[in-house]
């Protein structure tokens, strides 16, 4: 079998027994890169020497008898809004094209000291704005299973590398289904941790009330080996939340034997795909099957979840990027005659499209006058959204929904109308707003052969339930493919 | 709800983004299209529903105020796009 046809703990496994070495995993995924990455374009960059300089340090250790750390040799893929030293990190935004992080963000680190090879930095929506990486400022990623279609977003470059076999694993941040959405069009699993779970020292801030970085992989205990890697509290991080993480590899062998399933009503909506209602609807057979109880439950202000989270995120991102301003990094306009016009051109030049629509929607709902009735209500209105959840948890352990309403979409399809394109985060922003962890996984394929994601959200701090469940279900299932030709 | 090429520059300027005419046009639109969508939270009675301002409920977490020397000041300077010395030079803001 070949190396990316395992999993990421067999590649860990073999290069601490020395079977294989850190060496070789590299070559074999740098040269799959170079083969299949120009088709997916799921890399902005990728330093093939930093790389193997990396992992013949790993080398290094094993041979010394030293503990290479428990993803030795393992290739993962940043999403280039997180900054790696010595790295471009471009948020794939013109405004930092030239961007070189003089530091290493936490998670960096811990996945440095974990053993890991950090992978190249992978394409997104400039500024994680998007829910199809088309909107990337250095061109679009494509989807794996079909490179007419779009991989989702806006972590589209880490979910196709990933789902493309480039890399076991890889980084995403989920803003409003960010790494979610992209995992269910690209038929791999993805998940969101609880909001603190993760420091986000290093990641570049987009709305800091829902941010959070997760991981991608090819099975759901891959995902949970790298989330006990990059989870814990960090004092760089005043969000991070100071309790202890769990190893979650070694919670999620439970099954699903009596757990309680909540299936809220509001997800399964009148317009959404009916070949993603019935995996959805068989997924949730198959967790009876398994000893789960499933029962119906109402989260009665998910329709207000697009609207308050299209307040609060363009109002926190307005405040974040007022920082690219063209004097400390980044672009600097070479039109500019005073302060104002160099303020004012450089984010003009450096800016894309929808990026300038969320600035100026933040702005204008933080703009005197229109607080109370925006960003106020907003949060009003996420408090009923957040009690909504805290309800159904009372009588259930984790929610089923589908996590996104159709499989992935052609390239181009939802380019031009800014409210359809967020649609297609209807299921997974009230995750966010309500600060919980949620994972997407695949559940079936469409037709066409697209995959289709099942989405688990559980209560805050229980990503071990969440991940126990859908290991269950993948133990019952067999729905972890390879894109044909890769 | 429309706005105004008013309102629209006035949060261009607000936001510091010179707009092309073109760009004006488009925002007036769609910046309208999804204030419209946005007006439906107006339909919850949110009288006495207290603002989620932090998800987590957490104390407020102070630090020691201990300052250190970052150790990589030239990675910082490398990127400024003007500097001389260990300055970020910009255009002359005091007449």
């Amino acid at each position: 079998m070949s190396l990316h046809e395992t999993t990421a703990r067999e590649i860990a496994n073999q290069v601490r027994s020395r079977k294989t070495s850190a060496r070789k995993v590299a070559e074999h995924f740098l040269s799959r890169a170079r083969k299949h990455d120009k088709t997916f374009k799921a890399f902005l960059s990728l330093d093939e020497d930093a790389t193997r300089a990396q992992a013949e340090a790993v080398d290094e250790r094993v041979l010394a008898g030293k503990d290479p750390g428990p993803l030795a040799g393992v290739p993962v893929a940043i999403k280039d809004n997180m900054c790696v030293r010595g790295q471009r990190t471009t948020c794939a935004s013109k405004i930092l094209e030239n961007y070189v992080a003089p530091y290493d963000g936490t998670a960096i680190e811990k996945l440095k000291r974990a053993g890991a090879v950090l992978f190249g930095k992978t394409n997104l929506d400039e500024f994680a704005m998007g829910s199809s990486t088309e909107n990337s400022g250095f061109g679009a990623t494509r989807n794996p299973w079909d490179p007419s279609r779009v991989p989702g977003g806006s972590s589209g470059g880490s979910a196709a590398a990933v789902a493309a076999r480039l890399a076991p694993l890889a980084l995403g941040s989920d803003t409003g289904g960010s790494i979610r959405q992209p995992a269910a069009l690209c038929g791999v699993v993805g998940m969101k941790p609880t909001y603190g779970r993760v420091s986000r020292f290093g990641l570049v801030a987009f709305a800091s009330s829902l941010d959070q970085i997760g991981p991608f992989a090819w099975n759901v205990e891959d995902a949970a080996l790298l989330l006990s890697v990059v989870s814990g509290y960090d004092p760089k991080d005043a969000t991070s939340v100071d309790r202890p993480v769990p190893d979650f590899l070694s919670t999620i062998a439970g099954g699903a034997k009596g757990l309680r399933i909540g299936l809220p009503k509001e997800y399964f909506i009148e317009g959404m795909d009916p070949e993603v209602e019935s995996a959805v609807r068989r997924a949730v057979k198959t967790f009876e099957s398994l000893g789960a109880r499933v029962t119906d439950v109402s989260l009665p202000h998910t329709d207000a979840g697009l609207s308050v989270y299209y307040v609060l995120a363009p109002s926190e991102a307005s405040s974040n990027l007022a920082r690219f301003d063209g004097v400390r990094y980044g672009l600097r306009s070479q039109k500019a005659g005073n302060l104002l016009e160099l303020y004012e051109r450089s984010r003009a030049e450096g800016f894309g499209p929808e990026v300038k629509r969320r600035i100026m929607l933040g702005t204008y709902a933080l703009s005197s006058g229109y607080y109370d009735a925006y960003y106020l209500k907003a949060q009003k209105v996420r408090t009923l959204i957040r009690r909504d959840f805290e309800k159904a948890f009372e009588n259930v352990d984790v929610l089923l929904t589908p996590t996104s309403p159709t499989p992935a979409f052609k390239a181009g399809e939802k380019a031009d109308d800014p409210l359809q394109m967020y649609l297609s985060d209807v299921f997974t922003i009230s995750c966010n707003l309500a600060g919980l962890p949620g994972l997407s996984l695949p559940c079936g394929f469409s037709s066409g052969g697209l995959p289709i994601g099942l989405q688990i959200m559980g209560r805050p701090f229980e990503e071990d339930r969440v991940l126990g469940a859908a290991r269950a279900f993948e133990t019952a299932t067999d729905f972890i493919r390879i894109p044909g030709g890769l | 709800m429309s706005l105004t090429d008013q309102d629209v520059n006035h949060v261009a300027r607000l936001a510091r983004l010179s707009l092309t005419e073109e760009e004006r046009v488009r925002m007036r639109t769609q910046l309208g299209k999804i204030l419209d969508h946005i007006a439906a939270l107006n339909k919850y009675d949110t009288a006495d529903v207290p603002p989620t301002s932090h998800v987590v409920a957490q104390p407020n977490t102070g630090r020691e105020d201990d300052p250190r020397v970052f150790d990589n000041i030239e990675g910082i300077l490398a990127g400024a796009p003007d500097k001389e010395d260990v300055f970020f030079k910009v255009p002359k803001v005091i007449e």
